[in-house]
């Protein structure tokens, strides 16, 4: 099978970027993230039908000339699934702004506190009476 | 050809569907509503026994949806697809009348009811379809159906912890979704058909660099979904923020589609066990990572949430022998952990509404105010830990089993790694059960009081039961700052919420249970004490349905006869 060479760059231009978005703290740069993530691999999908041949609708060619219509029929389903995990993301988004003024993912509070004690365990008695300072100004602490 | 029979096999999706759309359009009618949803899924208990009966007796069921024999879309009911029908059938069940039970609008006034019903339909038809897809594509939309109503259950009402945690898991399934993408992207470039069956045929023909990459994009696909460790970060932190029926049937079942597919790939896809010192190594680290992260949690949901992924590790242990008795003893286990963590999960709800809270620095004495309750954990939590006779005994036996038949070092390990698993689950929920269940309400009342005073008296003391810098221990529980004085709050009165002593001593008797609560979730822990009653036969079965999977000519000459 023959690959398009312009689809895989494409592609693989569009999912490295997605990747870099994703690793963002802000809820609004991962939504962008994925919608770049998710063309990328449609883009991908699209590389596998080999060469662009005419439009398969039957009886319009000859069965050779016609490009794949599965890889097509996938992609359409990716995007109608992608679309639908953008609009959840956005109100997610916008519900988060609502709540708490702004977007970012947030820590597990839960995971901080077990951290919190692994740190504790590792330092010295002495150390940690030196480090108390630095705790009062945390806002997990502070049960915020 | 078996007509009647193989209509049976679209159903399980169908009628949930179907009853989804009529459970919208009642959404004024509440009663009309939950009427629909109980009577859709009793008949989808019934088709799916129907099929186990079916699938057992006379091979596979497939349906090539609308007729398009070999380029369509295929339904396979095998025998382990029939098995996972019925349990996740009657565990949704269970977990409907349980949140009838508790009415989802009564707890949460800002939860929009209208929309539970349809959901948690859609959620089950896209389990269903799941377990019957029989081509990549289909299970990747059918994950997408069920991840979809999983969003819309996990973030129900909007609350801030819930779109906490629900950012997560929305981000981490999408990214997932779109690693199946590519997987079926490169699958279908590599062999020209997204069909299972025909995968199954092709792919030895493939070098075997492209089949061990298209092996492992498979494997981490379906790991994130299952939660293996080191997958499996997310799933502690965004299942317990959802309400308790809902953490009960992600917990119980939407890890077990992940397995259920990981099973798939091993079998059909991959025979001959080319990764399986991986899959065990990582089936053990999950199981090991698993139950100390739950040994360190001073929260009974997301204690449980840890022993599930450490439970995750039994069945990757028993997939990963690549032996019949290997894959039957982790569809058993399959079988009984579905059951068993959903149980668990529907009781801690109970508590979480009787005692207030979750916490088990707030909870005492709920098995001398309820000893019902108190039964149903003791039961639940020991089956789970494996003590005989339960079928988590009878489960890890016939893992341990395999494990020893196989003979090798990895595997004996596997075996070491489980037994000290079990021993450490027992202690875990042991812990749970001493704290919550067994002291009375009144040392609760006073621990909280002297745990709250000591801390704010001399933070800086080191002692060893109190530890340092505001983290407070008890045995090896440790409680955070902001636990405690939530705590010391409530035991001066300065808190809105009461602790159960208080409730006690103004009230002078505890709440009453809820009667539908309490018989859906003792339902369930009835079922797993009937999986131990059954378990010769549900074995035998099981070890059929992995003879069939290790043969694979069952399914695929099933697959290429519906087709003609």
């Amino acid at each position: 099978m023959d690959v398009n060479l312009t689809l895989v760059l494409v592609a693989g231009a569009l999912i490295g970027c997605g990747a870099y978005l994703l690793l963002e703290r802000s809820l609004t740069r991962v939504l962008v993230g994925l919608v770049l993530l998710g063309n990328g691999v449609n883009v991908a999908i699209l590389s596998t039908s080999g060469p662009a041949g005419e439009a398969p609708f039957y009886g319009t060619a000859d069965i050779d000339d016609m490009s794949d219509p599965l890889p097509q029929a996938m992609i359409l389903t990716a995007i109608v699934i992608t679309l639908g995990t953008v609009a959840f993301l956005l109100a997610m988004a916008h519900r988060s702004w609502q709540l708490t003024g702004h977007d970012d993912v947030q820590d597990d509070t839960e995971d901080t506190r077990i951290r919190r004690l692994a740190v504790d365990d590792a330092t010295s008695d002495s150390f940690g009476m030196t480090t108390r300072g630095e705790d009062d100004d945390d806002p997990e602490e502070d049960g915020q | 050809m078996n007509g009647l029979s193989s209509a049976l096999v679209p159903l399980p999706v169908l009628l949930p569907l179907l009853g989804s759309g009529a459970a919208l359009m009642l959404f004024r009618f509440p009663r009309a509503q939950r009427l629909v949803s109980v009577v859709v899924l009793t008949l989808v208990v019934v088709v799916a026994a129907a099929l186990l009966v079916i699938a057992d007796q006379d091979g596979p069921q497939v349906v090539w949806l609308g007729g398009w024999a070999e380029l369509g879309v295929a339904l396979v009911a095998d025998r382990l697809a029939a098995l996972m029908l019925l349990v996740s059938a009657i565990v949704t069940l269970a977990v409907l009348l349980y949140s009838l039970g508790q009415g989802i609008s009564d707890s949460n006034r800002s939860a929009p009811v209208s929309i539970y019903h349809p959901t948690f339909l859609t959620l089950v038809a896209g389990v269903s379809n799941a377990f019957l897809a029989g081509d990549l594509f289909n299970l990747f939309v059918s994950f997408e159906i069920l991840l979809f109503a999983s969003y819309v259950l996990l973030t129900l009402g909007g609350t801030e912890g819930r779109i906490r945690a629900g950012t997560i898991y929305v981000v981490v399934n999408v990214l997932s979704s779109m690693l199946f993408l590519v997987t079926i992207a490169a699958v279908y470039a590599a062999v020209g058909t997204v069909n299972l069956a025909q995968i199954a045929e092709r792919m030895g023909e493939l070098p075997s660099s492209t089949q061990l990459m298209l092996h492992l994009l498979l494997l981490v696909t379906f790991s994130i979904k299952a939660a293996v460790f080191p997958l499996s970060l997310w799933l502690p932190d965004s299942y317990p923020t959802a309400p308790a029926p809902v953490t009960a049937v992600f917990a119980g079942l939407l890890t077990k589609v992940g397995v259920y597919a990981i099973i798939r790939t091993e079998t059909l896809l991959f025979p001959g066990g080319e990764l399986s010192t991986l899959l065990m190594v990582v089936a053990g680290v999950s199981m090991l990572i698993g139950i100390l992260g739950a040994i360190a949690q001073s929260d009974i949901k997301r204690l449980l949430s840890f022993t599930l992924v450490s439970h995750i590790g039994y069945m990757i242990f028993g997939i990963g022998l690549g032996t019949a008795a290997g894959t039957a003893g982790a569809v058993f286990y399959v079988a009984h952990h579905i059951t068993i963590q959903t149980a668990l999960f529907l009781v801690v709800g109970m508590v979480e509404r009787l005692g207030g809270s979750t916490a088990l620095l707030r909870l005492g004495g709920l098995a001398r105010l309820f000893p019902l309750l108190g039964v149903l954990f003791f039961v639940a939590a020991m089956n789970l830990a494996g003590i005989p006779p339960l079928s988590g005994f009878l489960g890890k036996v016939g893992l341990f089993e395999a494990g020893i038949a196989d003979g090798g070092g990895v595997a004996w390990t596997l075996v070491g790694i489980g037994t000290l698993t079990s021993l450490l689950t027992l202690y875990a929920v042991a812990k749970t059960w001493s704290l919550a269940f067994w002291r009375s309400p009144a040392e609760a009342h006073e621990m909280a009081r002297e745990l709250a005073r000591a801390d704010a008296d001399e933070p800086e003391q080191y002692s060893p039961t109190l530890g340092r810098r505001g983290q407070v221990r008890l045995d090896t529980t440790s409680f955070n700052a902001a636990e405690v004085q939530q705590a010391g709050a409530i035991v001066d009165g300065d808190h809105p919420d009461r602790d159960l002593h208080q409730i006690l001593e103004e009230d002078g008797r505890p709440q009453r249970l809820p009667v539908l609560m309490t018989a859906s979730t003792a339902g369930l822990v009835a079922v797993s004490v009937a999986i131990t009653v059954v378990a010769g036969p549900l074995f035998a079965y099981t070890e059929r349905a992995a003879d069939d999977l290790m043969d694979r000519t069952t399914y695929i000459t099933a697959v290429d006869e519906a087709a003609r």
